[in-house]
């Protein structure tokens, strides 16, 4: 199954409207391959997160979506959802569960498996984003890097071929948001990531895509696209 | 900091907190069942019900006054039943005219009244050594395990975790008003209270459509981790020995109250 596609993600001609008529997407085209890590930036309603809610089937637009070798339809969604692992930008949103434990167990139980593999894999997942020992505290008693972290798990615990976070730093003081890199950067994952921080742009991703009105403007490697300066000012963004 | 001002669960390790979620739910609903079978006016049994509550409360390490302290604030709910005292019919008390109804109190009235009143406070006090020995998790486990709809279960559970994102958007808000309530040094601020009862009912709307629109938000990230209508959970809890006792002596100390009261001359 690893050698079906080349691709982990690819979205081709992309085009979604709101239903009030607003149209976020114009034909969005984006292949990602396995173990990449791509940084996607652009200005407030760009169609950034619109974007990523398509790539689990939460929003439907029309064009065609392949997450590994499964097209994003009706039917394949169940599996979709298991396959790309969506991080919402607010960590309230994402922790609707009375306890970190239950939140991360979410996805794994939803997701059929048996208890003790359900068990195993919180566990494994609450290790790797360096959060064990919480799994009894209640979400809104943690910090907001601490949250981060419980939401990034609660998605590592389905074992997602690809992550997918909207703008993971924001809010985030300088140590959390510091860990969190560490955190991004330590983990083998196949990632694509909305955000506005720049600095982070550069530590972490080798490659960006830029969008800006629903529509993918450049695609490349970071050093080159952050070194131009006249492409990042049209876009509305700034070097570090 | 307010979400500590809501919980009202108190962390211990008392043989009460140690029990079984499902026990002490199940002994709580059925000791509100039995204070409202117990029929008017059975006071040794309402004394003897009373003492359980002390009992429970002195076992939980919060001190036997903890539950009885707490239970005050529900008091005036009981209120309600103000118009037992003229709805029945027995030896008049006393009397009075109020526009064009004549009230008579009357003795039976009177107990009724009373027993409500000692009937909802008793049940007041169990539940708050409920959820003063139980977790909130803990007790939505308890919940599901006795077979309560899920769905009813879920909306409780995810209405207390968002109880207090709630408030705290609220009092943004209200912060947010304070900080823009300027007020000329001498005198009174400006606008009418037409104006700013319509402030006041814009927050609201405001606080709603928030709140609609992170609803939203909560279920694509329930959807987007295999959410399909139906929630699943796990169960951390066994029943020991000791609950199973501890259950059926609760069981047997509310049936003895219930043969007192219909029995004794009390």
């Amino acid at each position: 199954m690893d050698d079906a596609s080349p691709w982990v993600l690819a979205i081709d001609d992309l085009r979604f409207s709101y239903p009030d008529g607003r149209a976020a997407l114009h034909g969005v085209s984006l292949a990602i391959s396995r173990g990449e890590k791509v940084a996607l930036v652009g200005p407030n309603g760009a169609g950034k997160s619109t974007l990523l809610l398509h790539l689990n089937g939460i929003l439907r637009g029309v064009g065609s979506i392949v997450v590994g070798d499964l097209p994003v339809i009706e039917s394949t969604l169940p599996s979709i959802r298991g396959k790309v692992g969506l991080v919402f930008q607010n960590p309230d949103d994402q922790l609707f569960s009375p306890t970190v434990f239950e939140d991360v167990a979410f996805g794994p139980l939803h997701m059929g498996l048996p208890e003790e593999v359900a068990r195993a894999r919180v566990d494994r997942a609450l290790r790797q984003v360096g959060m064990d020992g919480y799994a009894d505290r209640m979400p809104y008693h943690l910090s907001a890097g601490e949250k981060k972290r419980v939401s990034i798990a609660t998605v590592l615990a389905m074992n997602p071929e690809i992550l997918v976070l909207d703008e993971p730093s924001a809010g985030l003081d300088p140590r959390a948001r510091r860990g969190l890199i560490t955190l991004l950067d330590s983990l083998p994952l196949t990632m694509l990531v909305s955000t506005h921080d720049m600095p982070m742009v550069r530590d972490l991703f080798p490659r960006v895509v830029v969008m800006s009105e629903g529509r993918v403007v450049a695609d490349g490697p970071a050093e080159r696209l952050l070194g131009c300066a006249e492409l990042l000012r049209v876009h509305g963004l700034e070097y570090p | 900091m307010r979400a500590l001002q809501l919980e009202r669960y108190v962390a211990g390790d008392s043989r009460v907190h140690s029990l079984d979620p499902r026990v002490k739910v199940v002994i709580t609903v059925l000791f509100i069942v039995s204070n409202v079978l117990l029929p008017d006016g059975a006071w040794l049994a309402f004394l003897l019900g009373w003492a359980l509550v002390l009992l429970s409360s002195a076992l939980t390490g919060l001190g036997p006054g903890y539950a009885t302290r707490r239970s005050f604030v529900a008091l005036p709910f009981a209120l309600a039943a103000v118009s037992a005292i003229f709805a029945l019919p027995g030896r008049p008390l006393f009397a009075w005219t109020l526009g064009p109804w004549h009230l008579v109190a009357t003795d039976a009235g009177m107990i009724r009244f009373a027993s409500i009143v000692v009937r909802s406070w008793l049940s007041v006090q169990m539940a708050i050594l409920l959820t003063a020995t139980t977790s909130f998790p803990d007790l939505m486990h308890a919940l599901r395990h006795l077979r309560i709809p899920r769905l009813l279960v879920q909306i409780t559970a995810l209405m207390y975790r968002y109880l207090f994102v709630l408030t705290e958007e609220a009092s943004r808000l209200l912060r947010a008003r304070a900080a823009r309530s300027a007020r000329p040094v001498s005198g009174e601020g400006g606008g009418s209270l037409a104006w700013r009862a319509r402030v006041a009912g814009n927050m609201a709307g405001n606080l709603f459509l928030r709140s609609y629109e992170r609803s939203d938000r909560v279920h694509h990230a329930m959807l987007a981790r295999g959410y399909r209508g139906e929630f699943r959970t796990l169960n951390p809890h066994l029943m020991r020995r000791e609950d199973w006792t501890v259950g059926m002596l609760a069981m047997l100390f509310l049936l003895l109250l219930q043969v007192i009261s219909r029995t004794g001359s009390l």
